[in-house]
């Protein structure tokens, strides 16, 4: 029985919870108390038709993204679908591959419309859209793998940068992966945009017919995933290092190259504790852990 | 609800992705799951924190995992809600916890009960018929309950039970059961009855019958509320009419006044003589005075009488809920003259008020805890059942206290709003999932014959298990692992 979606501020009284069916959305505004509050309830208005406006052409949002396929109507799947239009060519790629940025991205859209913010963030899952007045910045936490708490750096986004989106992708997410990355972010100018080159991103840092790799049909998992029969990775075996630098290298040739394109501000691909990091400045790296390499475009 | 599929794979529909579920898989939000070809919640396991409740409103925790440090900084219960089963039945449950409390060790059971001989029992505060007694009442069209008596100032309803959850068609019980989950949850229902009004009802919320929301109860009709406060207008006011849409009671007629001596005032009141003093339909229904359609409360009078009448008659009119006064003195040709309130009667009137408490749907949820889940605390169920009669074994409900029926098996009563939100949860049986609790003495336990070998220490409990959240526990509920009055019964 479909449930009503949850709109609610955390204990801190400070973020506000959004919750409908799979979308998980956290939300904070800075700024004087009355434009948050109405950009708060304007992001309440706007998430509570969301979902099923997505679902309501969720087939089309499933097929894979074509020149020839039909334009979706929704707001949110058309950001959805431009956000993927650029990698339609070369890779396999759905338009469900940005729904969790597009959708953060028509959140805080909402709340900008609505209220004078000096900054904001929506994040939706880990796909995070971000609002900076002039002056305003954010400094971002990147993680090893989503699964674990594991802050290995940060980033400051600052409002001169053209960055405002920020997502992740990675095998042990919740969504799924071809490739072997724990944890591949990206930062773009919008989160959609960072959500799709995330997805090629994360695929790419890979070891095709490796044996210590599990994967598995995606439809054996879930029946009705957008992946179909694409194998998809369930687990990831003990690596040898310089397997771990081949695939890491995979995956820096796609980062770089949608970099040169201008699809990407910058990107962190993280695996086995290996690090390679794309700043558009240098990023503040944790003090201990495992070895990495900061790599120039 | 779901429905089955081939090849072991559930259609989920709590969300419109209506995802397709492998068995030992969950959905794309993480929180629905095909276990063993059901659909189960797998939300995060819910922690009563008494510190936290310190004056703060039921907030729960909301983060994921990897909040909890696994210290006890304060007091915490662990609730069955989020727990799991004891499926297939001859397993232990889920959590069996220890914990000493003021120098006794404790042992608390916990388990998530399938329950399909459940439902719960409506309360709603209205005056307004709803129905005839025995009538069936729906939700889209299907039957779920009935009417059944009506107590003093409410309507009371049953709704769920074994029969209609599984003797019916299969949209019946499907049905059937999403109106119970939804009143348990503590969400709004619109119900029918067949020849009666269409209610909406939630926990611990004012019910709407037939579009109306029902604010306050009346402290009785207005009648009853002549002769309820017809001693303490005596002497201070020549007359009284409490208007009422259903009894429209005058002082100086009714038979608490003539007892008291009140004079014949001459008033004379337009709508149908009941007996002496009691008036029925002195206006249509209607949201004015009373739940008459009048705002002028004089519409209901004819003129006074003038042989029995007099110049300077003072005269209260006042709703029912005291919400509605006006204080009149007769001039010389006997016409009624609004002046201000004397004091000395403005008392009965917020006395009136006073005595209508607001309007309330109240849910209890009622089920009985069978063999299986007996099963899951004791080797021999029949001895848990005996425990808890004698007041050894503590039943609770979420950590909500549970009133415990008196004869035999362990058939519970528990107020929803009692219990932390979102408490409830089904599987396609149908059949609801309610969190239970046994908790008592460890020597108790093993007395019993309690599966002693899967008893751990809270403390473990929590450092172990991911996907915990922490809610603040309701200061209103006595707490869950109180020390047991010794010799005496539970409170």
């Amino acid at each position: 029985m479909r449930e009503l979606p949850v709109i609610r501020m955390l204990p801190d009284q400070r973020r506000l919870h959004l919750n409908d069916g799979p979308i998980d959305v956290i939300v904070e505004a800075n700024g004087a108390p009355q434009p948050v509050q109405s950009a708060y309830e304007a992001a309440a208005r706007r998430f509570v038709t969301i979902l099923d406006e997505l679902c309501a052409e969720l087939p089309l949002l499933r097929t894979r993204a074509s020149l020839n396929a039909p334009r979706p109507s929704g707001s949110i799947a058309r950001t959805m679908a431009a956000a993927v239009a650029p990698f339609r060519e070369e890779h396999f790629i759905t338009p469900m591959a940005a729904v969790a940025g597009a959708v953060a991205e028509a959140v805080l859209a909402a709340m900008t419309g609505a209220s004078v913010l000096e900054r904001a963030y929506v994040n939706n899952g880990g796909d995070i859209a971000l609002h900076l007045a002039e002056g305003q910045r954010y400094t971002i936490g990147m993680v090893e793998r989503p699964d674990r708490r594991s802050l290995f750096g940060t980033f400051e986004i600052s409002a001169q940068l053209p960055i405002r989106g920020v997502a992740t992708s990675g095998w042990r997410g919740r969504s799924f992966s071809l490739g072997i990355a724990d944890a591949v972010t990206i930062l773009a100018e919008t989160a959609a945009k960072a959500d799709a080159a995330a997805t090629i991103v994360a695929n790419a840092v890979d070891l095709p017919g490796h044996p210590a790799i599990a994967r598995m049909p995606a439809c054996e998992i879930a029946p009705d995933s957008d992946l179909g029969d694409l194998l998809v990775t369930r687990g990831v075996g003990a690596l040898f290092g310089r397997e771990i630098e081949r695939a890491l290298d995979a995956g820096e040739a796609v980062a770089n190259r949608l970099r040169q394109e201008g699809l990407i501000c910058g990107a962190a691909l993280s695996l086995k504790g290996n690090v390679r990091v794309f700043p558009p400045v240098a990023p503040r790296l944790a003090s201990k852990g495992a070895p990495r390499s900061l790599v120039h475009a | 609800m779901s429905e089955a599929t081939p090849a072991d794979t559930i259609r989920c529909d709590a969300c419109p992705v209506l995802c397709y579920i492998k068995r030992g898989y969950t959905g794309a939000c993480d929180r629905y799951a095909n276990h063993e070809g059901q659909l189960v919640r797998v939300d995060p396991h819910i922690l009563l924190d008494r510190a936290k409740s310190q004056g703060a409103p039921l907030v729960p925790f909301l983060e994921r995992e990897g909040e909890w440090d696994g210290k006890l900084g304060k007091e915490t219960f662990l609730t069955a809600i989020g727990a799991g089963t004891t499926y297939p039945d001859y397993k232990p449950a889920p959590f069996i916890v220890s914990s000493v409390v003021e120098g006794v060790d404790l042992v608390t059971v916990v388990t998530e009960g399938i329950f399909s001989y459940c439902g719960v029992k409506l309360k709603i505060d209205t005056d307004r018929h709803l129905g005839p007694e025995r009538n069936f009442v729906r939700t889209q069209g299907e039957t779920v309950g009935h009417v059944t008596t009506a107590e003093y100032g409410s309507q009371m309803l049953s709704i769920g039970g074994v029969r209609h959850l599984t003797g019916g068609t299969k949209s019946e019980g499907r049905v059937t059961c999403e109106t119970l989950l939804d009143l348990c949850n503590g969400k709004e229902v619109e119900l029918t009855i067949d020849e009666g009004a269409a209610v909406r009802v939630a926990s611990g919320q004012p019910p709407v019958v037939n579009g109306q929301p029902e604010e306050r109860m009346r402290v009785g009709c207005g009648s009853a509320t002549i002769g309820m406060f017809a001693k303490q207008w005596f002497g201070k006011v020549d007359d009284v009419v409490v208007v009422d849409d259903h009894i429209t009671g005058v002082l100086s007629e009714h038979q608490a006044g003539k007892m008291l001596g009140v004079r014949e005032s001459g008033i004379s009141i337009k709508g149908r003589r009941s007996t002496a003093g009691r008036y029925f339909q002195v206006a249509n229904p209607g949201t004015g005075w009373g739940g008459t359609d009048i705002s002028d409360p004089l519409k209901i009078l004819n003129l006074f009488k003038p042989k029995v009448a007099w110049p300077k008659l003072r005269l209260l009119m006042v709703s029912t809920t005291g919400e509605q006064f006006a204080y009149y003195e007769l001039d010389e040709a006997l016409r009624p003259i609004e002046k201000d309130l004397p004091d000395a009667l403005r008392e009965s009137v917020v006395r009136i008020r006073e005595n209508c408490e607001p309007a309330l749907t109240t849910v209890l949820f009622m089920a009985g805890a069978g063999g299986s889940l007996r099963a899951g605390v004791t080797v021999n169920p029949v001895k848990l059942t005996d425990s808890v009669k004698h007041s050894i074994t503590r039943v609770t409900c979420g950590g909500a206290p549970a009133y415990i029926w008196p004869g035999g098996g362990i058939t519970f009563m528990v107020d929803v709003a009692r219990m932390p939100e979102n408490a409830f949860g089904y599987v396609p049986t149908p059949a609801l999932v309610a969190p239970i609790e046994f908790t008592l003495s460890k020597t108790d336990y093993a007395l019993l014959g309690g599966h002693m070998d899967y008893v751990r220490p809270l403390e473990a409990v929590l450092r172990e298990k991911e996907r915990q959240r922490e809610v603040a526990f309701s200061p209103a509920n006595p707490w869950p692992l109180r020390p047991r009055k010794s010799g005496g019964p539970e409170e």
